[in-house]
């Protein structure tokens, strides 16, 4: 296999959707279970070792999978290929939503302690400001690495 | 200090500086831009699995509050910070990494290669 | 020129090989970094953060709580960091249409 065939081979098999049935069954029936154990350690980080980054690299994961079987084209209604850059924003302004919110009722920049929530004390607010911080981190890492991938994939 | 006591304290240390000096190898002597990049995510993983050994007590369980220790003895729980730490190293990382690879494809693009002299001699 | 290089790495690593010889050996449940109290009296990052963080965010994850609480203006910086490298993949490497 010359250099050329080697790369012509390479780039469909990157590019266009592998024909193999026994890998789209595989991948169709693990796919929902990856984002379901995703969701699971992102909203479990505060009990058990988890949190933001390493259920937004999981979701990202299940993305990724999805277009490295079925193929860019394929893969769009599950993730549209302009949507992940605004939904990282959305999660960058998330974060800092959060921590400004805290100012304007009457803390300093991200102490979650000054949420206007009423009924709680600020030890519980903290508990939801770290889980509202935490949705932030997940949506920007999962929609920057898949984005990071598409574009590697699209140039 | 005995010589089992020595390579029971230090030996994950030292062989993390090998691990280290392997990424440096390789950023330093390799030619090729991919290469260079892999021997800097060797030091990276390096440089992480250091600080996550740095964190380390002998005889004490992962930093997550358990209602049958309690909190008043420090030295049953892991030290909490160097994973933390970590934790978000890990990301920037992999960013890093994707960061470096649209790089070297752009240069690959510009340039036709990816070996360093040629490189060099190609944008003087 | 290749000699020197590997020169500077050979010297670079005993350098360091020295230096992690003298570091507090692993595990030790005494060292400066695992101490409660430090040299004046003040409270130790590690010991502060494990005894104090249920009380202060009642999150039993002591990690999550220094990643998100005590430290989250870096927690911010560092996802603002995530969200440029994005950004900064997608220009390099956007399909020009010109």
């Amino acid at each position: 296999m010359n250099e050329v065939t080697r790369d012509i081979v390479l780039r469909r098999h990157m590019e266009g959707p592998i024909v193999s049935p026994i890998v789209h069954v595989c991948i169709r029936g693990l796919v929902p279970f990856i984002q379901i154990v995703g969701l699971y350690v992102y909203f479990h980080g505060h009990y058990s070792p988890g949190g933001g980054f390493q259920g937004g690299v999981l979701m990202a994961a299940s993305i990724i999978l999805l277009r490295m079987s079925l193929g860019l084209a394929d893969s769009q209604a599950v993730m549209p290929n302009r949507l992940p850059i605004p939904l990282a924003a959305v999660g960058a302004l998330i974060y800092a939503g959060t921590g400004l919110f805290a100012m304007v009722a009457g803390g300093s920049y991200l102490d979650y302690g000054f949420l206007p929530i009423p009924g709680l004390e600020p030890a519980m607010l903290r508990n939801l400001g770290i889980l509202m911080i935490e949705l932030g981190v997940t949506l920007c890492v999962m929609s920057t690495i898949i984005s990071i991938y598409d574009n590697l994939l699209g140039s | 200090m005995t010589a089992f006591e020595f390579l029971q304290g230090y030996s994950a240390y030292i062989l993390l500086v090998v691990v280290f000096a392997i990424g440096l190898y390789g950023m330093m002597m390799k030619q090729n831009l991919i290469k260079k990049i892999m021997g800097m995510s060797i030091v990276q993983s390096s440089v992480i699995l250091f600080f996550i050994v740095s964190a380390y007590k002998e005889g004490a369980t992962v930093s997550v509050l358990d209602p049958a220790l309690g909190l008043e003895n420090p030295d049953l729980y892991l030290n909490p910070l160097p994973h933390t730490l970590m934790l978000t190293a890990i990301v920037v990382a992999v960013v890093t990494l994707g960061v470096s690879f649209a790089l070297v494809i752009m240069i690959h693009k510009r340039y036709k290669t990816l070996h360093e002299p040629t490189l060099l001699e190609l944008m003087k | 020129m290749k000699a020197i290089r590997i020169l500077a790495l050979a010297a670079f690593s005993a350098v360091m090989m020295v230096a992690v010889v003298h570091l507090p050996p692993k595990g030790d449940p005494h060292s400066p970094a695992n101490r409660v109290e430090n040299v004046l009296k003040g409270p130790v990052a590690g010991a502060y953060y494990i005894q104090n963080s249920y009380p202060d965010a009642k999150t039993p994850n002591m990690v999550t709580v220094i990643l998100a609480d005590y430290r989250g203006f870096d927690t911010l910086g560092e996802t603002v960091v995530v969200f440029a490298g994005g950004v900064a993949c997608l220009y390099l490497l956007r399909r020009r249409t010109a």
